[in-house]
C-alpha cells in the first residue's frame, strides 16, 4: 500500500491530484466517482455577474488548446446559495476559486466565500487589476504583495495564490505571494497566446487572444514550478499540461506537493483517475512508500553516466548543476 | 462497467460512459457523408434521440485533432447494442474519423445532452431538416411514430444526391418531402407554402428543425403563428461536452432577457421559440 496523502500547509489531502479551475464541475460526477480526487477546485467566481467572451471561445493548436472563455459567472450570492450546498454531496474538500478587478473588491469577495463547506480558497490573481492599468496582479511582485495582504486579512481559510506564467520573474512574484500570506502557490494559469485561420484570415478566438494550455505548455510551466518551489518555503501545486501520471511525477520531482489537471479532462474525462492510479503504480514499482517522499527529490543534473548508453562514463565526469556565482541556467 | 456515484440531484444526472466501441460498418453514403455503426451495448441502452456522443478522433502522422468531436446519434438499436452516426467529412477531426476501419475501435463519450421531447397527445409533427440536421432529426422519426405521432419530414439538400435518409423515413411509415437547391424548390418561400399546406391538412401539430438558420427562422414563424410546440437542435464548438468549460454557448431569449446556454448540457435540443439562431 502506497501512502498517497500530501500536505498543503495544514491541509492534508488524500492524494495529490485535483482539477484545475475552470475545467471541472459537478457534471464530471456523471462519469466517475469524484470523491477519489484529492480536492475539488471549481471554476473561478467573480465579484460581479459576467456573461463571458464572444465565441469561438476555444481553438485547437498543436499539442493543446487556446481558450478565452472570459469567466462567465452568476456572482458570489449564487455561489453561496447554490454551489456550496451542491458540493455537500461530495466528500473531497471543496476549494473555491475567486477573482476580482481591485484589491478591495477581491478582499470583500474572499471574506464572503469564507464559509463552512469551503476548505480552501484559490485566489486567481492572474486576472486584470484595474488599479494597475489592467495588468494582472501576478504580473509583478508589488501588486501581488499588496493584494495578498488584503486577502490574508479577509480570511482565515488556507489561501492558494494562482500565478500567471506571463510574468517576467515568476520567482519574485512567488516570493511576494508568500510574503503576503499565501499558504500555497498554484503554478500556473494559461500562457497568453493566439492563432489565425489563414483561410478566413480571422483570429481563431472571438476575443483574438486567449490562454494556451495542454501538453504544449508542460515544459515551460514545469520550469516555472521548479523555480518557484526553490524560491519559497510554502507548498507549490503544479498545473500545466499534465496528461498522465508521468507528467504529474515530473512536477512532484521538480518540487510540487500536488498537481492540478485541466485540459486532459476534456480529452479523457477520467484522466485524473488515471493519474492517481498511475502515481500509485509508479510508487509501488519504485519502492516509494509515501508519495510525499518524492516531492523535490530531483537527482543532480549532468551525470552523463546516468543515461546508461553503455559506455562507462562515470569516472571523471564533472558534476554540473551546482549553484555557481552566476546563473547560466537555460543559456543556449 | 461503470457504476453510478454520488451525484447531486439534477435533471442531467444520468451516467455518462467512455467506451471503446468496435466499428461494425463504415461506408460513404454519398460524396460528403459517411455512415458509421458501432457496437456499444451499454451506451445504446441509455441513448435517446437528439442526444450526441463526443468522439475521440484518432491521431496519425498527418492529422492531429486534439478535442473530441460532437456527433448526433443517427440511429439507436438498443436491443442489438448498436449506435450509428451519419457524418460529413469536413476538417481535421472528421477526416481522421473517416480513416477508421471496420474492426477498429472508437473512443466514445456519452450519451450526452438533452434529447427531443414530443408534444402532448398524438399531435402530428413536422420535421424540417437540412445538412447535418438530416442525421440529428432521423431518430426522431421512429421515436415519434412509435408514440403514435404521424410524421412529415421535409428533407432539404443542395442536390438530390446529397439527400439522405429518405428511404429510412418512408420505411418508418413517415411522409418524406424532398427539396433541393438544384431543383430550385428549397427556398424559404416554397418551404413556407409546404408548411401552410401541412397546417391546412391538419398535419402540423408541432415543428422540429435542425441544420439551417433559415429553416429555424421559418419554423419559428410558423410555430408562433399557429401556437405550436417546437424544438430545435443546435450546434456549437465544444471542448468538454459535459457542461464544465462553457465554450459551447449560444444566445437564447428568456422573457425579455438574452441569456447564454450551453449546447452540450442544456441542449443540444432547445425550445424552438427561445433560440436566437446564429
Ligand atoms: C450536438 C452536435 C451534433 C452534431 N451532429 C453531427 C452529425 O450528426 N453529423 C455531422 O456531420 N456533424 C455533426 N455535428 C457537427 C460536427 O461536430 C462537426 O462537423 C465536426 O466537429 C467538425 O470537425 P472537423 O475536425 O472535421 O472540422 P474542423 O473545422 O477542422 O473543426 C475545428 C473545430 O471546430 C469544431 N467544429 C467545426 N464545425 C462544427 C460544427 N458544425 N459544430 C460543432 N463544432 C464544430 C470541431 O469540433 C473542432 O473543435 C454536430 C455538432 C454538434 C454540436
Ligand atoms: C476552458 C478553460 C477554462 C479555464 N478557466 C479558469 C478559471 O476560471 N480560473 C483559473 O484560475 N484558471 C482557469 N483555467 C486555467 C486552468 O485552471 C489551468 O491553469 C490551465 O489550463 C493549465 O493547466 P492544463 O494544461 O492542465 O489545462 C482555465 C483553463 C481552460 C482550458
Amino acid at each position: 500500500m502506497v501512502d498517497l496523502s500530501v500536505d498543503i500547509g495544514a491541509l492534508r489531502l488524500a492524494n495529490p491530484v485535483m482539477p484545475a479551475s475552470g475545467t471541472f464541475a459537478h457534471e464530471l460526477a456523471q462519469v466517475f466517482d469524484v470523491d477519489r480526487l484529492g480536492a475539488l477546485v471549481i471554476k473561478t467566481v467573480t465579484a460581479d455577474k459576467r456573461i463571458g467572451n464572444p465565441t469561438p471561445r476555444v481553438a485547437e493548436v498543436a499539442g493543446g488548446m487556446l481558450n478565452s472563455i472570459g469567466i462567465p459567472c452568476k456572482g458570489p450570492q449564487h455561489f453561496l446559495d447554490e454551489t456550496v450546498p451542491l458540493y455537500r454531496a461530495f466528500k473531497a474538500p471543496l476549494v473555491a476559486s475567486i477573482s476580482a478587478n481591485t484589491p478591495d473588491e477581491f478582499a470583500r469577495l474572499c471574506e464572503m466565500v469564507s464559509v463552512p463547506g469551503v476548505t480552501a480558497i484559490e485566489v486567481n490573481i492572474s486576472c486584470p487589476n484595474i488599479e494597475d492599468d489592467g495588468r494582472a496582479f501576478a504580473m509583478r511582485p508589488e501588486p501581488t504583495l499588496a493584494v495578498m495582504r488584503k486577502l490574508r486579512a479577509a480570511s482565515d481559510l488556507p489561501l492558494w495564490a494562482k500565478l500567471t506564467p506571463n510574468a517576467g520573474e515568476i520567482q519574485e512574484v512567488a516570493q511576494a505571494a508568500e510574503q503576503g500570506g499565501a499558504d500555497a502557490l498554484v503554478v500556473a494559469n494559461t500562457i497568453l497566446a493566439m492563432s489565425i485561420d489563414i483561410t478566413t484570415r480571422k483570429p481563431s478566438l472571438g476575443k483574438v487572444m486567449g490562454g494556451l494550455s495542454g501538453p504544449a505548455v508542460k515544459p515551460i510551466i514545469l520550469r516555472m514550478a521548479y523555480q518557484c518551489a526553490r524560491s519559497v518555503a510554502i507548498p507549490v501545486i503544479g498545473c500545466g499540461g499534465i496528461m498522465n501520471a508521468e507528467d504529474a511525477i515530473e512536477y512532484m520531482l521538480a518540487g510540487c506537493s500536488a498537481v492540478q489537471v485541466g485540459t486532459a479532462t476534456f480529452i479523457h474525462p477520467s484522466a485524473m483517475l488515471s493519474v492517481i492510479d498511475g502515481i500509485e503504480a509508479w510508487c509501488a514499482q519504485n519502492g516509494v512508500a509515501r508519495v510525499r517522499d518524492i516531492i523535490g527529490d530531483l537527482a543532480q543534473a549532468g551525470d552523463e553516466g546516468a543515461r546508461n548508453w553503455g559506455a562507462d562514463m562515470s569516472a571523471e565526469k564533472p558534476k554540473s548543476g551546482k549553484p555557481g556565482e552566476m546563473n547560466w541556467e537555460g543559456v543556449a | 462497467m461503470q457504476t453510478v456515484h454520488a451525484v447531486p440531484p439534477q435533471p442531467d444526472s444520468l451516467p455518462v460512459l467512455e467506451e471503446r466501441a468496435e466499428i461494425l460498418r463504415h461506408e460513404a453514403v454519398n460524396g460528403e457523408y459517411r455512415l458509421m455503426q458501432v457496437a456499444a451495448p451499454a451506451q445504446a441502452k441509455l441513448a435517446r434521440a437528439g442526444q450526441f456522443f463526443h468522439l475521440l478522433c484518432p491521431q496519425d502522422d498527418a492529422l492531429k485533432p486534439f478535442f473530441r468531436r460532437p456527433m448526433s446519434i443517427y440511429a439507436i438499436d438498443a436491443e442489438g447494442g448498436r449506435i450509428s452516426f451519419l457524418y460529413k467529412v469536413t476538417g481535421t477531426g472528421t477526416k481522421a474519423l473517416a480513416k477508421l476501419a471496420i474492426g477498429e475501435r472508437l473512443d466514445m463519450l456519452g450519451p450526452l445532452g438533452i434529447g427531443f421531447s414530443l408534444p402532448r397527445g398524438k399531435a402530428p409533427i413536422v420535421i424540417l431538416a437540412r445538412g447535418v440536421g438530416l442525421a440529428t432529426l432521423a431518430p426522431l422519426v421512429g421515436l415519434a411514430q412509435s408514440e403514435g405521432h404521424a410524421v412529415t419530414a421535409i428533407l432539404s439538400a443542395r442536390s438530390p444526391d446529397l439527400l439522405m435518409s429518405v428511404e429510412e423515413t418512408r420505411a418508418a411509415g413517415a411522409d418524406a418531402i424532398t427539396v433541393t437547391d438544384a431543383q430550385g424548390n428549397s427556398d424559404t418561400g416554397h418551404v413556407a407554402s409546404l408548411l401552410d399546406d401541412l397546417h391546412q391538412q391538419g398535419r402540423m401539430g408541432a415543428l422540429y428543425a435542425c441544420g439551417s438558420n433559415r429553416l429555424l427562422k421559418l419554423a419559428q414563424e410558423h410555430a408562433t403563428r399557429h401556437g405550436l410546440f417546437g424544438e430545435v437542435a443546435m450546434e456549437q464548438q465544444m471542448a468538454c461536452g459535459l457542461g464544465m468549460c462553457f465554450c459551447c454557448v449560444r444566445a437564447f431569449r428568456e422573457g425579455d432577457a438574452t441569456v447564454h446556454r450551453r449546447v452540450c448540457c442544456e441542449g443540444p435540443v432547445f425550445p424552438l421559440e427561445e433560440a436566437l439562431g446564429w
